[in-house]
């Protein structure tokens, strides 16, 4: 190959000089994790055998790709229990598997990173997706395309196993690509109505922007480093200038909020909220926007050296959270409502991996109880779609904890959770992110801390409000609905997804669980002091819940709810528009780049095919025609073409003799 | 004086993949004879198909331990022959599956009733009524199958000469055997013999100014007589010349191409795959074995001319592509331009050369099988449509087809990502390090030019007007099928990773002197 390989690849110049000791993860040796490449190619062959079996395994194939995805869960269970025989530090497993680029100086193996932060991923992958994959049975029974349905399920479980299981940068660049397309297939799954077909467009073109990022980044890595494995890159990372720490921190942050929907790339997720539901609470909620808070975690390394880059991650992060929340407690479209709330939940993960060392576990904290209130209430919101003829609009719902008792139920839990009511999953992660940002130094602990405080008040409110306007108060239903409760098939994931809402909490942390299986990652913290009592903090997070809910209760639930949306105030209307935000992109990306396209297409047309190449392609047709001539069918002028050919041939031979 | 003639030795286990070809080809003939005529076409296919696989396993399994010359050392089997050698059974095997194309019929559909009857006579209809098929196809492509084998291994100018019309003649009757159109087709058929024959012509008078100059027909003791320097240099450039003329001609470079257009699309289109991908392969070998054993030693007198013509085929191919309005010529016309691109990489004289020049070959036959194998499918009224206007809006009627039409046009083109792109890197980066690099740029500036024709393909098809004639696609059968995805997983392979071919070609890229 060298022939290629030493024009093609004479990067990777740098390495040298900054003295790389390439940093190297244990190599497994036996075991489960010998095999944990499994975990990504079983639902990759579910993916396949679906979209390759076409009809025949319409049959089968849903219930195949549910028992891979839950296969995954198992091995990913059997790693975990191998790991737990090593000592803390020594569960940082990595399997190489292939050669994946040799080029001279440069090369990469693909491999996987199983330890304690990727094994948290997995389980939450893979876990709540299997369960929406059974919710799904039920969900799309009647789908007549259920099959490709469950093909991009699988697909996506496998592209983010692969996302969080990478061991560099390049092979984790492969499943965020992998699970950027699922995403959008699903998205438009439905892709018969143009309104979601466009849905998947906008969500696939602005995550392009955030891929951009992860793009700049790698290539600013490969030229300081030299390498694009985690491993080199984190151990070098001291040794590597200022600047270039922060241009790559805010690159992966690009990255970051693209992915997670984090400001200024937040405005795809309301509009994906067009896939199947099952989809949004998988894909939407639970895990692929959590892809971004992920990379900040595992670039840590990168993030302690830049504390610029750090500060406009938490700053990203408390934009979005009160983004989100504003925005959520206008929304009357309950998986809208919804969207808006996950990213306000992204936003309090991303502030909390800004705050820096102090903030990663709760960070990942947060982000797998979020994983299950979150999943949930998308489940149960699609539950009370099902009663309602797929309706959407709560101003027509109300009234319906008598008649779809059990998803009242398990929704209230989720809800429970996400306000912070005292002891569920929610109020063990979320207040310790808010109490972690009072600890940030200087004017930042006030920002982040009050702005954390208000969201979480916001919170309540506007969870109340889509909790209330939907199950309680006075029934609001049109004509032809009549609710019922969902199959079992359905109700089963959303019982075990609010248990776990309830009580995941109180089983990970009071019993030092997570900080204890995280702690080889991110370390121990020093706790700074917080600028208020911890007390205070935890009374006035309560307090405010309280008046949120409270507030929810009176204007909801005692009040009438009018069926058509109020005129409201100017904050209510700019909420219903996601703060403009739609429009603040037309005006200054859109239009630009329609003009800029429409310019060098009428540039195209009238300059360059017109003029420069029409010219040209005059010329060499008229040459070729010159040429066309001679060939002119019969063989004794061929013969003749040849003799001259011969004799011009011997001749220059003669002449040059 | 009493000459004994002494047999020479040979090595028939190392002949073993030549000698199952032929066999195969004469059992062929056989079951012409004696087979029924209606289960011919049941038994030719298996036989031949059978017949290039287990010759490639022989090939594999026995080729690499028992390198070395044989026969009085005018066979070689050394690394570039059985390299050479595979590909062509290989691309053979691609070609044969699209040949066996039945279009929803009983038998190979491309291939006239009777070749021997006059066209349009009432005897045709009659053999028609009767059923009559032209299976003879299948040992006529294995018999020339075997004359490439040989071709590509013959360390002598005799047995170079015999393997030259070993793989010529089945191809000039295969040539005229279309079914459609037949009155094209024979007067292709016999301008591709006539020119052939000229050209067979120069290479003879070559070869016995060479024999003249050396004493020998051997090509190392051709070189041995270069280096010794034996004086009569006045025989030795001329004679080298007028080889290359003969092997210039098969593979269609300018100016002895006159014959491609008028022969690629007179003859049946499965035969014009066939015959693009494996006769290139073969006589590129052959001249690369000419002009690196043989006659190494004045290269500076024949370089020039060699890149006079390399440079004629890429700019005359490239332009005359461009005023095509029929797919087939627009192919021929971009062989030969191919065909400039890999002299290229020939001229540069090292290793490099070598081992890019095979991968070029490579790469161009398994693009040109499925793109020919494509074209044959697109019909219209019981005809090929091969005008490009009728193609226009087949990506909305047939969009797999046409994503795979599509790609392959890149891959003519070179887009990365294509095998197109990879082999034209290595074949200008060799011809570079030599000190070529003007002979690259004028590639480039060629391969600028064809993006053109193949562009313009892809327009048509994609956003051509969709009321354009009654152009229908025909569903292949499962071979074609697989001829062609095979064609375009390998167009694509090569592209992503063309390391382990490349590898190949060059750890085996030295040539047995």
């Amino acid at each position: 190959m060298s022939l290629l390989e030493s024009t093609l690849l004479s990067v990777a110049p740098a390495a040298a000089d900054i003295g790389t000791n390439s940093g190297s993860y244990a190599v497994v040796d036996g075991g489960v994790a010998a095999v944990g490449w499994l975990m990504v190619a079983l639902p990759l062959l579910g993916a396949a055998v679906l979209l390759l079996g076409g009809r025949a395994t319409d049959r089968w194939g849903p219930l195949l790709a549910t028992v891979l995805s839950w296969s995954a869960f198992v091995v990913g269970v059997l790693v975990i229990v191998q790991m737990l025989g090593l000592a803390p530090e020594d569960r940082a497993l990595q399997l190489p598997m292939w050669e994946w680029v040799a080029a001279g100086s440069f090369s990469l193996t693909a491999g996987l990173l199983m330890d304690p932060l990727s094994m948290a991923f997995v389980m939450l992958i893979t876990f709540v997706g299997s369960l929406i994959h059974v919710y799904s049975l039920g969900y799309m029974e009647h789908d007549p395309d259920k099959r490709r349905f469950f093909a991009y399920l699988n697909l996506f479980v496998a592209a983010m196993l692969l996302l969080v299981l990478a061991d560099s940068y390049m092979l984790l660049f492969v499943g965020w690509e992998g699970v950027g397309l699922a995403s959008y297939l699903l998205i438009g799954f439905w892709n018969h109505n143009p309104a979601f077909a466009s849905a998947a467009n906008k969500a696939f073109i602005v995550n392009r922007v955030g891929d951009l990022g992860l793009i700049t980044a790698m290539a600013l890595m490969l030229a300081t480093f030299g390498a694009l494995d985690f491993a080199t890159v984190h151990a070098n990372a001291s040794g590597a200038s200022g600047t270039v720490l922060t241009l790559i921190g805010l690159a992966l942050l690009l990255a970051a909020t693209g992915k997670s929907a984090q400001f200024p790339l937040q405005s795809w997720l309301g509009d994906a909220m067009a896939g199947p539901t099952p989809v949004s609470a998988l894909i939407h909620a639970a895990t692929m926007v959590t892809a971004g808070v992920y990379l900040v975690a595992r670039s840590q390394a990168i993030y302690d050296l830049t504390p610029d880059a750090r500060l406009v991650v938490a700053v990203v992060g408390a934009i979005t959270l009160l983004y989100g929340a504003i925005v959520g407690s206008a929304k009357d479209d309950i998986k809208k409502a919804l969207a808006a709330s996950t990213m306000s939940q992204i936003g309090y993960m991303m502030l909390a991996v800004g705050l820096g060392p102090i903030g990663y576990v709760y960070a990942i904290f947060h982000l797998l109880t979020h994983g299950f209130f979150k999943a949930g209430m998308f489940l149960g919101a699609g539950s009370v779609m099902h009663a309602m003829g797929d309706q959407v609009d709560m101003r027509r719902f109300g009234a319906l904890s008598t008649k779809v008792k059990i998803t009242w139920l398990t929704f209230a839990a989720g809800w429970l959770a996400i306000i912070g009511f005292p002891f569920t999953a929610g109020w063990f992660s979320k207040d310790h992110i808010i109490e972690s940002a009072f600890t940030a130094p200087g004017w930042q602990g006030w920002v982040f801390g009050l702005v954390a405080l208000l969201g979480a008040g916001i919170t309540a409110f506007y969870m109340s409000r889509l909790f209330f306007m939907t199950f309680h108060g006075k029934a609001r239903w049109t004509d032809d609905v009549h609710p019922h409760e969902s199959p079992l098939t359905m109700t089963v994931p959303m019982m075990v997804l609010a248990l776990g809402s309830l009580v995941l909490g109180a089983v990970l942390y009071p019993t030092g669980i997570l900080t204890g299986w995280l702690d080889p990652v991110f370390g121990t913290a020093e706790h700074g002091e917080p600028l208020i009592p911890l007390l205070a903090i935890q009374v006035s997070v309560f307090v405010l819940m309280l008046l949120g809910a409270g507030l929810a209760w009176k204007m909801y639930a005692a009040g009438d709810v009018p069926q058509e949306a109020p005129h409201g105030s100017a904050l209510t209307r700019a909420a219903r528009r996601d703060l403009y935000q739609d429009d603040v992109n037309d005006t200054f990306f859109v239009g630009p780049t329609r003009t800029l396209a429409r310019t060098a297409v009428e540039t195209d047309r009238d300059l360059v095919q017109a003029g420069l190449t029409g010219g040209t392609t005059a010329g060499l047709t008229g040459l070729a025609s010159y040429l066309r001539k001679a060939q002119n069918g019969f063989v004794r002028s061929y013969a003749l073409t040849m003799l001259i050919g011969v004799v011009a041939i011997l001749g220059a031979v003669w002449v040059m003799q | 004086m009493t000459d004994v003639f002494v047999a020479p030795d040979i090595d028939w286990i190392a002949l073993l993949p030549l000698i199952i070809v032929f066999v195969g080809g004469l059992v062929g003939v056989l079951v012409e004879g004696f087979a029924g005529r209606a289960s011919r076409y049941a038994v030719q296919v298996p036989l031949s198909v059978a017949t290039l696989v287990l010759a490639f396993v022989a090939l594999v399994v026995l080729g690499p331990d028992r390198q070395g010359r044989t026969g009085a050392a005018v066979l070689v089997l050394d690394g570039p022959a059985l390299l050479l050698q595979g590909l062509v059974l290989v691309l053979a095997l691609l070609g044969l599956m699209v040949m066996a194309e039945r279009l929803g019929g009983a038998q190979a559909d491309t291939f006239t009733q009777a070749g021997a009857l006059v066209p349009g006579s009432p005897e045709e209809s009659d053999a028609t009524r009767r059923g009559a098929t032209t299976t003879e196809v299948f040992p006529l492509t294995l018999m020339s199958v075997g004359g490439m084998m040989l071709f590509v291994a013959a360390n002598d100018l005799l047995l170079l000469f015999i393997a030259l019309e070993v793989l010529s003649l089945p191809l000039y009757i295969l040539v005229g055997l279309a079914r459609r159109r037949r009155l094209l087709s024979q007067e292709a058929s016999l301008k591709y013999f006539l020119l052939g024959s000229f050209s067979s012509a120069f290479y003879l008078f070559g070869a016995v100014l060479l024999y003249g100059y050396a004493g020998s027909m051997r090509f190392d003791q051709i070189a041995l007589a270069i280096s010794s320097n034996v004086g009569m240099d006045g025989l030795l450039v001329p004679g080298v010349l007028l080889v290359a003329v003969g092997l210039l001609f098969k593979v269609g470079a300018v100016p002895f191409h006159a014959w491609t257009p008028d022969v690629y699309q007179g003859a049946p289109t499965p035969v014009t795959g066939f015959m693009a991908a494996c006769t290139k392969v073969a006589a590129f070998g052959a001249m690369l074995r000419v002009f690196y054993v043989a006659v190494e030693g004045v290269r500076a007198e024949w370089q020039p001319i060699i890149a006079a013509v390399a440079t004629l085929s890429m700019v005359v191919g490239a332009l005359m592509a461009i005023v095509q309005t029929d797919v087939k010529r627009i192919l021929a016309y971009s062989s030969v331009a191919h065909a400039g691109f890999i002299l290229v990489g020939l001229i540069s004289m090292d290793q490099a050369g070598i081992s890019s020049t095979i991968f070029y070959l490579a790469t161009y036959g398994f693009m040109t099988i499925p793109a020919f194998a494509i074209v044959a499918l697109v019909r219209s009224a019981g005809t090929e449509a091969s005008q490009v206007g009728q193609w226009a809006g087949l990506g909305r009627r047939a969009p797999w087809l046409a994503a795979a039409f599509t790609f392959l046009m890149l891959a003519f083109t070179g887009i990365p990502l294509t095998s197109g792109f990879t082999g034209k890197f290595a074949v200008f980066s060799a011809a570079v390090s030599q000190g070529w690099a003007w002979l690259a740029v004028v590639g480039v500036l060629a391969s600028a030019v064809t993006a053109y024709i193949y562009f313009k393909l892809v327009v048509v098809m994609w956003l051509g007007d969709e009321d354009a004639g009654d152009t229908t696609v025909v569903n292949p059968s499962l071979l074609t099928t697989t001829a062609i995805v095979a064609g375009l997983v390998v167009t694509l392979g090569l592209g992503v990773m063309p390391s382990p071919l490349l590898d190949l070609a060059q750890s085996t890229a030295t040539f047995l002197r």
